[in-house]
């Protein structure tokens, strides 16, 4: 087996595992880093969404040997406690029910953010529209990342969170 | 001694040496006299294990039903939380471990852990609260009537204690009756009734909440189960030379199906050092299988079946008045018939199924994403010779459930393959092909309705004949296979002087099961398509028509099931009300658009849509969804209005895209790109609004789903004229 080296949420790692290992089974099965879901394993439902070098990929179809000295994100790397404008927006509106696909949600309004600082709905939806939520949350991330969005922008007063009755 | 620094610790050990050290630290736990002296009351008590608090004051709440995305998990500790009379940002809650003794039933379905537990808790939460105050009152030497309770203090007058600093004083105070303990009045609360922020959620945004498959254990294996691709097949016999052969393959031997009660298909298993190792020698297996007697079925077979069946006068079940003759007698101007299919589908949750197994010669220890646990522990007792109470059940969260997570042939198959690697932790992985082609389906069904109206515009008559592949006759024999399938058409919203129906079951191979809303998804599409039939033949506007249909003060109630809870008229018409005003019925739409309503009873909650829709070449685009729900006390009612989004966007991909056909005995769609689900793009705006209510709270976790595609098909008819009658819609019906 060859030694593959590359960086996971900054941090260097080596795995010795066959070369067409999808990135997804190294990060969940190797690293135990299991926040990065398996959902389809043919990249149709993006539950397994990471940034390779800043990109949005799926994981699930990309080869470990492919991401070599290069530098992988999970959700786990994407902040710290949570503070990413996306997290706090995702709370904000009570988003996930099972949750199972928002890992990979998340990572795909991230890489999406990156590219588009000022969204309309319509270009949410076209960014999104190949994430698949059996719970039916799209509308609500919608909102949450329209949310971050202006949070981002520095917009001041988010609205109301949806959970107006208490805080965590 | 605490109790709250180790979540994960065992329930028994931690009652036994809270006991035997004397120490009473725990509020609310097991007293063993009790459960001696009368096991029977003892195991109704809902005291012992829901609350625990610590010295510092640390509430925790013990969640016993599985959360797989309803938010069940802060739904009950909510209920507890009012009564108990404490913040709810304060509270840290807690999955169950699997425990009949101290839990009773935890299976988590029909839309039923709110309503079963609603009382319960509250005296749970309101005994806790009088053995804290009482403790407070006895150290002021005060009545305990002149004491109050806020955010986690006992009050009186100026003087507070901390619930921490009462908990040993409490728990050693007697376990109020709880049939008079007092609760509190509705007009009261403070956290039932509010959009309480889920707990569960953040750990939903970072990677860490840990779902089934997501369990990593020190020395753990993975394994996935090749299995036969025709239902009911099985090994004739197999070769796993080359799989053997991989570096990393542990393991590869032969599972045998257990089709009573649990109807898991068997294998051949192949355990290896990662899932993908386990999956890239699956398909070096070389297995020659008997296809069995289901080899020759399709989609196509069944549905001729089906109109065979349909053709013929079927099994009576329930009739009043004569509907035949009522039929007959009718102009052809008044009469109104027409057949309804439905498909097989799948549930397809995003998290495949799986299951951890970690069997000892003396205990099995099982972690498991599983609506029904203790059904899990069970049938792991059962395939590895161990007695129920050696297996030990983790409740993992779950990446959806909508039914399929009821079933128990995962964790059977974990529990075979955990035996076969005895003193190893084994993973079982589901790939999303084993996960869409071997699911428990939604039955198909076929209905053929036929009726008339007087020139009055009164309901004449109406008879529904219908055929399913019936859930009942699949898993129970003993019940009539009709059982499990006619639903709401037992209970009559509405006002029809002649009234028949009949069914007969289909013969399949094809395994079929409980899916969101059950036969309600089905049975509101017939029967609200239907009524919309009558009032365009009526000349009716569909909505004022249901109104009309409804009465006045009607309670019907379930001729076959006397005791089921009877549908109360005026409250479906309360929500046709409702979700009418806000959707603005009535009012113009542009040319090409349409509006549709629907409302249905189900799960003893009430629910009604009303959808516009855009249809131009071919394509059908839901714009807008007005939904209203009557379910009693909306306990988190923000989880609430996401349980009927949820319904919704499930409904419409039934609706509009997806379904599993048969070919060869076999499902044909296996993934994702053949089983398309609605994307954010198509997702149309979603509004839900609720009947503010005082009475006792009913299910909302599938109620809102059997409206959803009779009014979109109401609103493509309102919008073109096309009656769209089989599911899901095909271009090739709206042109």
């Amino acid at each position: 087996m060859p030694e593959i080296t590359f960086l996971v949420n900054g941090k260097s790692t080596v795995v010795e595992v066959s070369g067409d290992t999808p990135l997804l089974w190294v990060l969940r099965d190797t690293l135990n880093l299991t926040g990065t879901k398996y959902g389809c394993g043919i990249a149709q439902c993006g539950a397994c969404t990471v940034h390779i070098d800043g990109q949005v990929q799926r994981s699930c179809v990309y080869p470990v040997s492919a991401v070599a000295g290069k530098n992988v994100t999970t959700i786990e790397g994407l902040s710290e406690n949570r503070t990413h404008p996306l997290q706090e927006a995702w709370i904000a509106e009570q988003v996930p029910q099972c949750g199972y696909c928002q890992s990979g949600q998340i990572m795909t309004a991230a890489g999406f953010l990156k590219s588009n600082q000022h969204p309309t709905p319509d270009d949410v939806d076209k960014a999104m529209s190949n994430n698949i939520c059996r719970c039916g949350t799209a509308q609500r991330i919608r909102a949450a990342i329209l949310r971050a969005a202006a949070a981002m922008n520095g917009a001041p007063g988010q609205g109301q969170s949806k959970a107006t009755g208490g805080e965590l | 001694m605490t109790t709250t620094s180790k979540p994960q610790v065992s329930r028994r050990t931690l009652l036994k040496s809270a006991v035997t050290a004397g120490a009473a630290l725990v509020v609310g736990f097991e007293v063993p006299q009790i459960a001696k002296a009368d096991p029977a009351k003892a195991a109704v008590n809902p005291f012992r294990a829901w609350v625990r608090i610590d010295r510092a004051g640390q509430v925790t709440l013990i969640s016993a039903r599985s959360e797989m995305g309803q938010g069940i998990s802060s739904a009950l500790p909510m209920i507890l939380a009012e009564e108990l009379g404490v913040d709810w940002k304060d509270v840290r809650v807690e999955q169950a471990l699997t425990d009949p003794t101290l839990y009773g039933d935890q299976g988590t379905g029909g839309s039923g852990s709110v309503a079963g537990s609603w009382t319960p808790l509250r005296q749970a939460g309101a005994a806790a609260r009088v053995m804290l105050i009482g403790a407070a009152a006895e150290r002021w030497k005060v009545s305990p009537a002149d004491c109050t309770v806020r955010n986690g203090y006992v009050h009186h007058q100026s003087d507070k204690i901390a619930y921490g600093d009462l908990v040993e004083s409490a728990s050693k105070r007697p376990i109020p009756d709880l049939a008079t303990v007092p609760l509190k009045s509705p007009r009261d609360f403070q956290i039932v009734g509010k959009p309480m922020p889920r707990k569960d959620i953040p750990l939903k945004t970072d990677g860490s909440a840990q779902f089934g498959i997501d369990v990593r254990l020190p020395g753990m294996l993975y394994a996935v189960v090749e299995r036969c691709p025709v239902f009911g097949g099985k090994v004739k016999s197999f070769d796993a030379t080359k799989a053997k052969a991989l570096p990393g393959v542990r393991d590869v031997f032969e599972i045998p199906a257990v089709p009573e009660g649990v109807h898991s298909w068997g294998g051949v298993a192949v355990v290896a050092n990662t899932t993908w190792t386990a999956m890239q020698a699956r398909k070096q297996l070389r297995i020659d299988w008997d296809y069995g007697p289901h080899a020759t079925e399709s989609s196509e077979s069944l549905r001729r079946q089906f109109r065979r069946i349909v053709d013929s006068p079927c099994k009576v079940v329930f009739n009043t008045g004569d509907a035949d003759a009522a039929i007959s007698g009718s102009p052809a101007e008044k009469k109104v018939e027409a057949d309804y299919e439905l498909p097989f589908q799948a549930h397809a949750t995003m998290e495949p199924m799986n299951c951890t197994v970690h069997v000892k010669p003396d205990g099995a220890e099982v972690w498991a994403p599983a609506q029904g646990p203790d059904w899990v522990n069970g049938v792991v007792a059962q395939a590895t010779g161990l007695t129920p109470d050696k297996v030990k059940v983790h409740t993992t969260y779950m990446g959806g459930g909508f039914g399929r997570r009821y079933q128990a042939d995962f964790a059977v198959e974990a529990a075979q393959i955990g035996k076969k690697m005895t003193g190893t932790p084994v993973q079982l992985v589901w790939s999303r092909e084993d996960d869409m082609t071997h699911d428990f389906y939604r039955p198909a069904s076929y209905h053929r309705v036929s009726g008339a109206i007087d020139s009055q515009g009164n309901i004449l008559a109406w008879k529904h004949r219908s055929t399913s592949t019936s859930i009942a006759d699949w898993w129970d024999r003993k019940s009539p296979p009709e059982s499990s399938e006619l639903g709401c058409t037992l209970q009559m919203p509405y006002i029809a002087k002649n009234y028949k129906l009949e069914y007969l079951p289909a013969q399949s191979g094809v395994p079929r099961a409980w899916w969101r809303s059950v036969e309600a998804s089905s049975i509101g599409f017939v029967m609200e398509s239907y009524m919309d039939e009558l009032a365009h033949a009526a000349g009716a506007d569909p909505y004022e028509f249901r109104i009309a249909k409804l009465g006045d003060g009607r309670k019907i109630g379930n001729p076959l099931n006397p005791k089921d809870t009877a549908l109360e008229a005026d409250r479906m018409k309360g929500v046709l009300k409702l979700a009418a005003s806000k959707a603005g019925w009535g009012s113009p739409l542009a040319a090409g658009q349409g509006r549709g309503i629907a409302c249905h009873f189900s799960f003893n909650s009430y629910a009604a849509n009303v959808a516009e829709v855009t249809v131009s070449q071919g394509a059908v685009k839901v714009n807008r969804i007005v939904s209203a729900v009557d379910i009693g006390i909306a306990v988190n009612p923000e989880g609430v209005r996401a349980q009927v989004e949820s319904a919704i966007v499930y409904g419409l991909t039934a609706a509009l895209k997806s379904q599993i056909t048969i070919q060869d005995g076999r499902a044909v769609e296996s993934n994702f790109n053949k089983f398309p689900t609605l994307a954010m793009n198509e997702t149309p705006r979603l509004e839900v609004y609720i009947v503010p209510s005082e009475v006792a709270p009913t299910g909302i976790g599938e109620p809102g789903l059997p409206p959803v595609a009779p009014a979109v098909m109401n609103a493509i008819f309102a919008a073109t004229g096309k009656r769209i009658r089989r599911l899901p819609v095909i271009p090739s019906d709206l042109v």
